[in-house]
């Protein structure tokens, strides 16, 4: 297990389906302000290349993906 | 970086196919892009008031419709085969935590897509301006030819 990075919110979109998981991290990283770090949590397998598509359009930056248990864990920076 | 610009041209009413248009205008919009989707003949019924989650799909020629058991193409034109197959599908996708067409279109509109319907199509098919949800623009070939002449990405749906 390594270390986990901070993060100054938690977004749980385990047990959603495409779109979903895009179309909350983008409306819940827009309450965030600069360089604060949001966790989101899915289920859905396509999110993982969905997210990494979704933070090189928009700008911000993944600094980590976890995968495990069926679940992916993405920890990403708000830097747009 | 300029912002880009998607238009879609929604021209489908069943449930099946009102989803593409809508799934892809919410998450280009997520994206940043600026998303244009003009609503022609039977895609009109996504955005009639009270429509978005009635609509249905049918078994009906296509035989690559998920069925529990195979059904003879004769047996799908029988009444009620069209609302078992579009009840039957609407728990698939709620199983699955796909959003419905109307939180879909819901979406849409907070995020600044921008809906027009086609005003000849509605003339045609005897549909009025107040029978369409609030928020929708009115125009026709030119007002998307308009849009799309500025956008990277235009489908038609």
């Amino acid at each position: 297990m390594s270390a986990d990075i901070k993060f100054d919110q938690l977004l749980d979109a385990k047990g959603m389906s495409c779109p979903l998981p895009i179309l909350k991290t983008k409306k819940t990283i827009e309450g965030l302000s600069k360089d604060q770090v949001l966790k989101v949590e899915t289920t859905d397998p396509g999110s993982k290349n969905d997210m990494a598509s979704w933070a090189k359009r928009t700008g911000n930056e993944i600094l980590k993906t976890e995968e495990g248990s069926g679940t992916f864990t993405f920890y990403i920076k708000k830097t747009a | 970086m300029a912002q880009k610009k998607m238009t879609i041209i929604a021209s489908k009413g069943s449930l099946d196919m009102a989803y593409p248009p809508l799934i892809l205008a919410t998450t280009a919009a997520a994206m940043d892009l600026d998303v244009t989707i003009f609503f022609t003949f039977y895609g009109l019924d996504i955005i009639k008031k009270g429509k978005a989650d009635s609509l249905m799909v049918s078994p009906l020629g296509n035989p690559a419709m998920p069925m529990p058991v195979p059904i003879p193409t004769l047996i799908s034109s029988l009444p009620g085969m069209e609302a078992m197959a579009t009840a039957m599908m609407k728990s698939m996708f709620k199983k699955h935590g796909v959003a419905t067409i109307g939180q879909l279109l819901d979406m849409a509109k907070e995020s600044g897509v921008k809906l027009i319907a086609c005003q000849m199509t509605m003339d045609v098919m005897g549909v009025k301006q107040t029978d369409i949800i609030d928020g929708v623009e009115f125009g026709g070939a030119a007002m998307w030819l308009d849009a799309a002449a500025d956008s990277q990405i235009n489908l038609f749906i």
